[in-house]
């Protein structure tokens, strides 16, 4: 019956019958309509506020994209042949966006000198060094000048030769119509802004600290100097003793003579090695990694700390499987009374906040106060933090107290699913306990087992919240690298990335990214093997 | 198997001794292990009753017990990153689960070009955790913060994207495996109907994949609530600290004048989530031995 009734469209579908008119399909506008519509005007409307934040702030960058994005969203929710795109646009922009931009992100900062002195574009880093060097010239006129103020932002109003001009920080100096000057020439009426009384400045020492601070720039032009004051009643034009040539790319000091040049490593260097401090951010090949293995101060403290990623990993999994493979063993017996009991008990420390059990325990083992030493070493001195082979017991330690209740519950799980047949086979071609759990329980556990066992690896191989919430990588290793005894890579990745403040170097942390990367995509290409989830697709 | 129990239960003094070898031993080892598992978490009880609040007093369990440290927790801004984190963890896993169901239902349920590589697509970035790109984020977060504050360093809703971002790679594949499991008779004979597929969506597959939504959206309130890394690089200021980044700064700064907040907190923040794993358990446990033993 229901088969007849599928031929039957079927055929009605192919012949060429004469279509019905769309408009006989009007049923009026529905309320999904309406929903869509009101939800694409929000989100047109966030689209537009976007792109006219960026075009503001002249980020073209992300105007362009959102340009791409706004036009790209319309498109898919008021094209008919869009159907999927509807239901995955939402999560595929913030797919785009967070994830694989960022990952595509972190392969190009892999391979350029981002970081504390490299942080932006040549001509951001030939302004900076014109700010930097700049000085009052010794002949150039001074203006009366007022502070004014606009809210929190503070700015001066200076006098040039009757002409009263505005400018703060961040605007340069424009002309202001219908100021009043008094008879030295003082601004002390300008339209949009308030006046600041002399007398407060002289109250107010944050104030004051802030307008002797203040650099006005004369124009957008670095090379154009700013107005500065000493003392908030006269301004005075300060300019960089130093020249920009745009086409030889050097920047000359007009005063002693030396020329600075744009070298290929983002700096302006004499011929004698000396260095401007600003830089710019350019591509650097490979020198990232490079310089990861043959730095002296860094090579041989990453290489220890890759060693002890990888065995604290594997250290890991293996101790917190064996444990709970062990408790659940010995456990999953119909003779043992309370197992449900027994069994909520075992498994607490896993529902206990990972990143509280870590922080925990560094109270519980701190050295002079902490319960540990206090309790179970009779008051001993133990510096469990501290010491390098100490501290890597005691990150083992904790890890296998948050995590053995995992491998416990799925190893009860995994033993309850195997079949007694094969066991009780086994038991009566007289097989002993040990020779059954080694050729038939623990290899049947396994074929379930090690797919999870990988992913847990590749898991504890990024777990910074242990290592960091535990000893914060340290104790630290002798010389300048920054690192620690029980740093693993991606920890290692946050000191030396300087996210957190400090010195940043955005490329070398980056290329070590791409390292981990590679190791946690060969790990992810072997459990994809055992999966083989590829087949179920 | 009860043949056994009932000959263990008569206790002949043989029986008795074989009860022992095979069973009874294993009693005095549940203690133990239970001290294991319990000891630390007992501890951080009695330090959190304790009344001087500092490291030092917390050592002689249980000596007194007083809820000065839960009243000091109002002096902190403990209950501001407790908001936070509901906040934030809340909000991601509502979007990973809206997010995700809505990629899972294309996915199971039309058949368009591109929708095998783009499975498998996903299954490779998912491979690649986010926390490992943080440099990148964070410059990108720079970057967005410029154009508009709300997307960039310091803001919830910046953290929450980030979550988002990896919201469709981590929980696509489980939902579509649900998905798929839905029979499509009953979309069809819907379509038949006169179903739209946005009614089909809401009306029809919704209310049948409700348990694979609860269990993504736990999952995702899970990882906001247990992540770190991002969550300390994005909120910078203390008022927009999560727990994790909030009680983290009480551990490492002063720790010995600040444990007792830190284990009144502590026992707070983890009561409801033991409550309800311990509620939960049946399928907990259900869910890891269901995703073991497939392969």
């Amino acid at each position: 019956m229901s088969n007849d009734a599928t031929v039957a469209l079927k055929q009605s579908g192919s012949s060429p019958a004469p279509r019905e008119s769309h408009a006989r399909n009007w049923r009026g506008l529905g309320w999904g309509f309406i929903v869509k519509l009101m939800l694409m005007a929000i989100a047109n409307a966030l689209g537009i506020t976007i792109i006219l934040a960026a075009y503001n702030v002249e980020a073209w960058v992300i105007l362009g994209a959102s340009v791409v994005l706004l036009i790209v969203a319309d498109l898919i929710y008021f094209m008919k042949r869009t159907l999927p795109l509807k239901y995955m646009f939402p999560g595929l922009l913030f797919l785009f966006v967070f994830q694989i931009f960022t990952l595509g992100y972190t392969g190009y900062v892999a391979f350029t000198n981002y970081g504390t002195g490299h942080a932006g574009s040549q001509q951001q880093a030939v302004d900076a060094a014109l700010i930097q060097d700049e000085r009052r010239v010794d002949d150039s006129p001074t203006y009366p000048l007022a502070v004014v103020r606009d809210g929190d932002t503070i700015g001066f109003a200076i006098n040039a030769d009757g002409f009263v001009q505005v400018g703060t920080e961040e605007e340069p100096l424009a002309a202001v119509d219908g100021a009043v000057v008094n008879d030295s020439g003082t601004p002390t009426e300008v339209p949009g802004w308030e006046l600041v009384p002399r007398a407060d400045l002289f109250s107010d020492q944050a104030l004051q600290d802030a307008v002797v601070s203040l650099r006005v720039p004369v124009s957008e032009d670095a090379e154009d100097g700013s107005i500065r004051t000493r003392e908030g009643a006269t301004g005075a034009i300060y300019t960089s003793s130093l020249v920009w040539d745009p086409d030889a790319q050097t920047l000359t000091d007009t005063d002693t003579g030396v020329v600075y040049e744009a070298n290929g490593e983002g700096n302006f260097a004499t011929a004698d090695g000396a260095q401007l401090p600003a830089g710019w951010v350019v591509t650097v090949g490979f020198d990232n990694f490079v310089k990861a293995v043959t730095d002296t101060a860094l090579a041989g403290p990453l290489l220890k700390v890759t060693g002890w990623t990888f065995a604290f990993a594997l250290l890991t999994v293996l101790t917190s499987f064996g444990l709970g493979l062990l408790f659940a063993i010995i456990y999953n017996d119909q003779r043992v009374k309370g197992r449900r009991f027994l069994r909520t008990l075992f498994i607490l420390p896993y529902a206990f906040p990972a990143f509280m059990s870590a922080l925990l325990w560094r109270g519980m083992l701190n050295r002079e106060f902490g319960i540990v030493n206090d309790w179970f070493f009779f008051g001993a001195d133990i510096n469990w933090l501290g010491d390098p082979m100490l501290a890597k017991f005691v990150i083992l330690w904790v890890n296998l107290w948050l995590s053995y209740p995992y491998w416990f519950l799925v190893c009860t799980g995994a033993l309850q699913a195997l079949s007694t047949e094969t066991q009780e086979a086994a038991r009566i071609d007289g097989a002993g306990r040990w020779r059954m759990f080694r050729s038939i329980i623990l290899p049947l556990l396994l074929v379930s087992t090690a797919p999870l066992a990988i992913a847990s690896f590749a898991f504890n191989f990024n777990n910074f919240t242990i290592i960091y919430m535990l000893t914060e990588g340290g104790p630290p290793f002798p010389g300048t690298s920054g690192l620690g005894s029980t740093d693993i890579l991606i920890s290692a990745i946050y000191s030396i990335s300087g996210v957190d403040g400090g010195v940043a170097d955005y490329g070398l942390a980056s290329a070590l990214s791409i390292v981990v990367f590679v190791i946690v995509g060969i790990i992810s290409a072997i459990a994809f093997r055992q999966t083989r989830k590829l087949e179920e697709i | 198997m009860s043949a056994q129990t009932h000959t263990a239960a008569r206790r002949s003094p043989t029986r008795r001794s074989r009860w022992w070898g095979e069973v009874g031993w294993k009693y005095p080892v549940a203690a133990i292990i239970i001290f294991y598992a319990v000891f630390p978490l007992v501890y951080v009880v009695s330090a959190s009753l304790s009344d001087s609040g500092s490291l030092s007093g917390s050592t002689s369990m249980f000596s007194d017990i007083s809820f000065a440290n839960f009243q000091a927790l109002n002096e902190t801004k403990f209950w501001t990153w407790v908001g936070n984190t509901l906040i934030v963890g809340i909000a991601s896993a509502f979007g990973a689960v809206v997010m995700g169901a809505a990629a899972a239902y294309a996915f199971s349920r039309f058949r368009f070009k591109g929708r095998r590589p783009g499975l498998t697509t996903l299954l490779i970035v998912q491979m690649f955790p986010q926390t490992v790109a943080f440099v990148s984020v964070f410059l990108l977060l720079t970057a967005l913060g410029n154009v508009v504050p709300a997307l960039g360093i310091n803001s919830k809703i910046a953290l929450i994207c980030v979550y988002l971002g990896g919201a469709l790679g981590a929980n696509t594949f489980l939902m579509y495996g649900f998905f798929n499991s839905v029979p499509k008779e009953i979309d069809e004979s819907a379509k038949i109907d006169g179903a739209t597929h946005s009614q089909i969506y809401w009306q029809l597959i919704m209310p049948l994949v409700t348990p694979i939504l609860a269990v993504v959206g736990l999952l995702a309130f899970i990882s906001a609530f247990g992540d770190f890394i991002l969550a300390k690089i994005v909120l910078v200021s203390d008022d927009q600290w999560t727990l994790a980044v909030g009680m983290y700064q009480w551990v490492s700064n002063q720790l010995t004048s600040n444990w007792g907040l830190f284990a009144a907190g502590a026992v707070i923040a983890s009561i409801p989530v033991l409550a309800l794993f311990l509620a939960l358990q049946k399928y907990i446990v259900g869910g890891l031995t269901a995703g073991s033993v497939k392969g």
